[in-house]
């Protein structure tokens, strides 16, 4: 039987990632993400798993990483600051095609910014905070139902995939308590990452024979393997040869891109008769929800376009709606993100793309959306 | 010193490693291989770390667990794969620029901490991958690609740090003293808690060429002179020390190890409570 709880977003995390099969946990306290590390310094060892509070935000994500090599589901949070701390190991996660999930509940920014107070301002940043090209999978959910429901699936692609996956909150639902349902834990779809079949003699932590993700051997286990932050060949060793580098970027973002269907997520509301979509995400788009209610009364068309998986970002949807709308407006806590990745995806198309932005620490009210519906069109 | 199974713990057919005529890096890993040799170890249950640099590709040519992870950060990682792994023997091997400069706060803290891992730092006194600037541990007045003028700051003492900061085995060698260097790495790996192995190498490329030092054997008598045993250290006066560094085994203490006490202090009362 279903159980039903209220609990703050950051307590979803937690309770969710025990379901997953998390358990190892290493982090550093950051508002407004701490209560994440609290919990599962409190849960974790009930399960046998292990906690440790690091040196600092960048131990915090390297244990995870170490961790996660030995065959343990690990995870760290943190929030602006502590993120942009991290951003090596997500590279190096990224490269070495390591499981590992990263939440970042968003704070006020840029540097110590607001701490209490909610943004959207590292959506970009978990798009491109590390290094080099990469792809990555970031889910950002809008109530505590979400954030449980997708921290799951959170690690559930990252061992499919071999890859970091962000859960991006923010300040308002990490901190916000709502109705979770919660079900029997054996409903719960749980993917552990593929393991090599293979006797230990032939194996090669990256040999492409599997396709885009080969299966990852834990430490200890006879598998002999080398990992490196440096490109590499199938084999793991370094390598700078251009062909093979260009083999290795390729597959890195095919496995991602190519399988983008698979995590595709996304909601939407009133798009099919719709002169205006509102898309946005995250916290803001309780307040779209409301302001396109409030519109249709008024006989306004809206609808809205919400992403939960905010990268890879959905293009192919928005270009399908856009020759449905003739307006777009995106509608984030931030200067101005998404709305860049919207202008994109309609590129070649008549539609309008308006922007409603704001990064002063207040959750962008319904009011202020349906004004700007409004003002777009002219009504 | 020669020891024929020392081969059965290498990647041979990574061989010939990276590293210039006359550098020392190859002496400690001998050395480490011979320790691990004589105790017996199971490669399989061997995880060998490092940062970036020279020191770096050590565990490249190993036939082990291996993790050539990011610049100083390379105790973060050892110290997730210890807790989630306690049964793997764990070894990190850093450059002076990995353990002080830019790992030094995880070092610091893996000390502290005392976790079963034993800490191997190469140090040859210079960032030698990226050509010859000064590290924490470069002597005043010496020579570096940054420091054209003599270098001006003052340089690190590992062992002290990292007794102060609560290793509970700490031991300084050289790549010239080899009994000395083989004997306390067997003992640092078997050594329960966090070992820290301070080993004074030599950088003839980078090093050397820039103080006078550019043939290997001078580099290496370069560390054989300054090296001093503990007991001769003791007795000698301030100026006679001048220039000079100790070397033997410092401290090896009996203490608590952090992964044991975790599963003893933490999982027990967790399991146990209600909270």
């Amino acid at each position: 039987m279903s159980i039903i709880e209220l609990m703050s977003g950051n307590d979803a995390v937690v309770k969710a990632a025990i379901i997953a099969g998390c358990r190892f946990y290493a982090g550093y306290p950051i508002t407004p993400s701490s209560e994440i590390a609290e919990g599962m310094a409190k849960e974790l060892p009930k399960v046998g798993g292990k906690f440790i509070q690091m040196e600092d935000e960048i131990g915090g994500i390297g244990a995870a990483i170490g961790a996660s090599l030995t065959g343990v589901k690990s995870m760290t949070a943190t929030s602006g600051p502590g993120f942009s701390l991290k951003q090596e190991h997500i590279g190096f996660a990224i490269m070495g095609e390591i499981p590992i999930v990263i939440v970042n509940a968003m704070r006020g920014g840029p540097s110590t910014g607001m701490p209490t107070y909610p943004s959207q301002g590292d959506v970009m940043q978990a798009r491109w905070g590390t290094h080099g090209d990469h792809q990555i999978i970031a889910f950002v959910p809008s109530s505590v139902q979400e954030t449980f429901e997708f921290t799951i699936k959170a690690f559930n692609y990252s061992e499919m995939y071999r890859t970091p996956v962000i859960l991006l909150t923010d300040e308002i639902i990490a901190h916000m308590r709502e109705k979770v349902v919660i079900n029997e834990v054996e409903k719960y779809k749980i993917i552990d990452r593929m393991k090599p079949s293979e006797k230990p003699e032939g194996y090669k932590p990256f040999d492409t024979k599997h396709g885009l993700v080969p299966p990852l051997a834990p430490y200890g286990e006879g598998y002999r393997f080398h990992i490196t932050g440096l490109t590499h060949d199938q084999t793991g060793f370094p390598t700078t040869n251009h062909e093979i580098v260009q083999k290795l970027q390729q597959r890195l973002q095919d496995k991602i891109l190519k399988n983008f269907k698979n995590f595709e997520f996304y909601e939407e509301r009133m798009v099919e008769d719709a002169d205006i979509i509102v898309v946005a995400y995250g916290s803001v788009a309780r307040s779209a929800m409301r302001a396109i209610k409030d519109a249709r009364k008024d006989n306004i068309k809206v609808g809205l376009f919400r992403p939960i998986t905010l990268w890879p970002f959905n293009y192919k949807r928005i270009k399908e709606l856009s020759k449905k709308s003739k307006n777009f407006l995106a509608v984030e806590m931030n200067m101005g993100q998404i709305v860049g990745e919207v202008e994109r995806a309609v590129k070649g198309v008549k539609t309008k793309v308006e922007f409603l932005g704001k990064a002063n620490g207040e959750l962008i009210s319904p009011t202020e959306i349906f004004s700007k519906i409004r003002e777009v069109m002219n009504v | 010193m020669y020891n024929e199974n020392i081969f059965n713990y290498l990647r041979t057919e990574k061989l010939p490693h990276i590293w210039c005529p006359g550098c020392a890096h190859g002496i400690i890993v001998g050395s480490m291989l011979r320790s691990i040799e004589k105790l017996k170890l199971d490669k399989n249950k061997i995880a060998v770390l490092s940062g970036i640099g020279c020191s770096g590709r050590t565990p490249g040519y190993l036939d082990m667990n291996t993790l050539h992870t990011t610049h100083g950060r390379s105790l973060t990682f050892a110290t997730g794969i210890k807790m989630a792994k306690p049964e793997l023997v764990v070894i990190d091997v850093m450059g002076d620029g990995d353990a002080v400069a830019i790992g030094g706060n995880h070092f610091i803290h893996a000390c502290r901490r005392n976790i079963d891992i034993t800490a191997i730092i190469f140090n040859n006194n210079i960032y030698g991958m990226t050509g010859g600037q000064y590290s924490p541990t470069t002597p005043q007045n010496y020579f570096a690609s940054t420091s054209p003028y003599g270098n001006m700051e003052p340089s690190f003492d590992i062992v002290k740090l990292a007794i102060g900061a609560g290793a509970s085995f700490v031991a300084r060698a050289d790549a010239f003293h080899i009994a000395l260097l083989d004997n306390v790495i067997e003992k640092a790996i078997s050594h329960k808690g966090f070992s820290v192995v301070e080993v004074m190498g030599t950088c003839p490329t980078q090093f050397g060429r820039r103080n006078k030092m550019k043939e290997p054997y001078q580099m290496l008598d370069f560390v054989a002179e300054r090296a001093v045993s503990i007991k001769k250290w003791e007795e000698m006066s301030e100026e006679e020390r001048n220039g000079k560094f100790p070397i033997g085994i410092f401290l090896n203490e009996n203490r608590e190890e952090y992964v044991e006490s975790y599963e003893k202090n933490v999982i027990l009362k967790a399991k146990r409570s209600n909270v």
